[in-house]
């Protein structure tokens, strides 16, 4: 355990004496990024708009979905929620959904790909529903309904902001899915353009020719020794630095997330 | 009388509860294209797979995919692997995490008790391509640290990435380690609804910490590490793809002590375009885990109906 806790200050030793250059280097690595952004910041963008986009579409839908399965009233919800959770018990494979994506839906190459493959899990939609029924009692939609609101603007109004708690925990699930996510992209997308961050990444790691072809597609021509290995080390930094920078702040809503989830979920 | 048998009707539920149905939708298309369309093309294990014909237009060939799988000696290799790693996992975290909350749960700093957590959890935020990054950089044979350590100390350097023995026990390792943080909390949260009283009678009867831990935290938290147990059991078909295809990657001189059913149809696909053998092993796969997840929630319906699955 306490191998992993020093993990952190660890990754900074291994940076600088891993490959016995000094210390200077690591930022020339740094800059070697940075001078020639175009490649990292695409790929920052799109990991950026996928997370945002993504979570948020996510969120709202599923936490839509979860009130009409924990409403009471609907009187098929149980088959609904049966529907949603049998994809969790069979499903047809890789090879038919790559095929249904890549050759039927022409998704290959799109962004909608890599904010589709991601968006719901059936477990967040269930652990909403749970959430739901044990906090908010019925008669809030009731009395609402009474008062002639329809069954949508009860959810907007009413539903979503009591939920905001586990809203919170299961955005950040979800989030840190469409950060991380490096599969969606090893299957469909070959477009430079849209590979998000930890694609580029493993891309990069897998080929140590890299750097210099980051620096031929430049027209520069290289005599000097390039820091490649230091280049991949920035990268991973880079990468992964603002989940581990946003970590210590969304680290007690992930806690608490997870207990909402483990009650019965 | 009329009334009530209108209730009743598939048309009157849909029109009294319309905009509920609709809002149902989004994600109801979502799982129907997403999930339930691919499901005909399963069809494709048992098909002579041609680009031209497609799914549904090439040719049958009846069970050869399943006898290609079955004779190139893969299906009893990477069934086996999947189900020995999946259950070394299971046993590892289940172990680690448990010692882990209990530990959490005796320590006496507040501060230090986040602190400890803040630190378990931080491996699970970073994706797998950054851990094989930071495992390339330890093990790497020319220049790792580890060799670096290695061979300033005057020993000989060792190629972790040629020696599929050395992985068995690594693989494990990193499973708990970016897991850890995850699983015990759970654990946790359990310890934490055990009533205070039984460990207040228990230090004023004597009992000392062990003993505490011994005969109280651990048989409540029994039931929570049962069911997080079958849980995990009816997964076992499922290998961690991400982190097997991440650390080790298509490196063929260890797939036979670690290629798993996931990584071998995803190789399959991509790289070979054997359409034909990596569905038949999905479908393998789909229909193994189906019947697993079955047989376990039939278990524990059986054992406690409290914690079954549906």
């Amino acid at each position: 355990m306490l191998l992993s806790g020093s993990f952190e200050s660890e990754e900074s030793i291994l940076r600088h004496g891993y490959s016995l250059i000094p210390r200077t280097f690591d930022l020339a690595a740094y800059k070697f990024i940075f001078n020639q952004p175009e490649k990292v910041l695409h790929s920052y963008g799109v990991t950026l708009f996928i997370t945002v986009v993504g979570t948020i579409l996510s969120l709202y839908f599923s936490s839509m979905a979860a009130y009409v399965l924990a409403r009471k009233d609907v009187k098929y919800r149980n088959a609904m929620a049966f529907y949603l959770f049998f994809t969790t018990l069979f499903s047809a494979g890789l090879v038919p959904y790559f095929m249904l994506i890549a050759n039927y839906l022409q998704l290959k190459n799109t962004i909608t790909i890599l904010l589709l493959s991601g968006m719901f899990n059936v477990f967040h939609i269930l652990i909403l529903r749970t959430y739901i029924a044990n906090s908010v009692p019925d008669s809030i939609s009731e009395s609402a309904k009474i008062d002639g609101a329809n069954d949508f603007s009860i959810f907007m109004k009413i539903i979503l902001p009591l939920l905001k708690p586990a809203l919170a925990s299961i955005g950040l699930f979800v989030a840190l899915g469409y950060w991380n996510d490096w599969y969606t992209a090893t299957l469909f997308i070959t477009d430079e353009k849209l590979f998000p961050l930890q694609y580029t990444l493993y891309k990069i790691l897998s080929s140590s020719n890299f750097a210099k072809q980051l620096l031929a597609g430049n027209g520069a021509v290289s005599t000097i020794e390039l820091p490649q290995q230091t280049v991949k080390l920035a990268l991973t930094a880079v990468a992964t630095g603002p989940i581990v920078l946003a970590y210590p702040f969304v680290q007690k809503y992930f806690v608490s997330g997870l207990t909402v989830g483990s009650v019965k979920g | 009388m009329d009334i009530t048998r209108k209730k009743e009707g598939f048309l009157y539920e849909i029109t009294k509860n319309k905009i509920l149905y609709l809002m149902f939708l989004p994600v109801g298309l979502y799982f129907l294209v997403l999930a339930y369309l691919p499901m005909p093309g399963i069809v494709i294990a048992f098909k002579e797979y041609t680009y031209s014909g497609g799914i549904f237009g090439s040719e049958w060939n009846g069970m050869e995919n399943f006898r290609y799988f079955f004779e190139s000696g893969k299906l009893g290799l990477v069934t086996s692997n999947t189900i020995i790693y999946n259950l070394v996992f299971l046993t590892a975290s289940t172990v680690v995490s448990v010692l882990v909350a209990v530990m959490i749960a005796e320590m006496a700093g507040k501060y230090f008790k986040k602190m400890a957590q803040t630190f378990m959890f931080l491996p699970y935020f970073v994706s797998w391509v950054t851990v094989s990054a930071f495992f390339y950089n330890i093990f790497n044979f020319d220049y790792g640290t580890l060799n670096t350590l290695l061979k300033s100390l005057g020993a000989e350097p060792v190629d972790i990435y040629s020696n599929p023995t050395i992985w068995m026990f690594l693989l494990p390792l990193f499973y708990v380690w970016k897991g850890i943080g995850f699983s015990s909390v759970l654990y946790l949260s359990a310890i934490m609804g055990i009533d205070q009283e039984s460990y207040e009678s228990a230090k004023i009867d004597g009992a000392t910490i062990f003993q505490r831990i011994w005969y109280i935290t651990l048989p409540m938290l029994k039931p929570t590490v049962i069911i997080l147990v079958l849980l995990g059991l009816s997964r076992i078909m499922r290998g961690e793809f991400d982190m097997f295809y991440q650390l080790i990657g298509d490196n063929g001189l260890l797939a036979d002590k670690t290629d798993i059913i996931d990584t071998l149809v995803f190789r399959s696909l991509i790289f070979s375009n054997d359409f034909g053998m990596s569905s038949a092993a999905g479908l393998y796969q789909s229909v193994l885990s189906f019947i697993l997840i079955y047989s376990v929630n039939w278990a524990v319906k059986k054992w406690n109906s409290d914690y079954a699955l549906y």
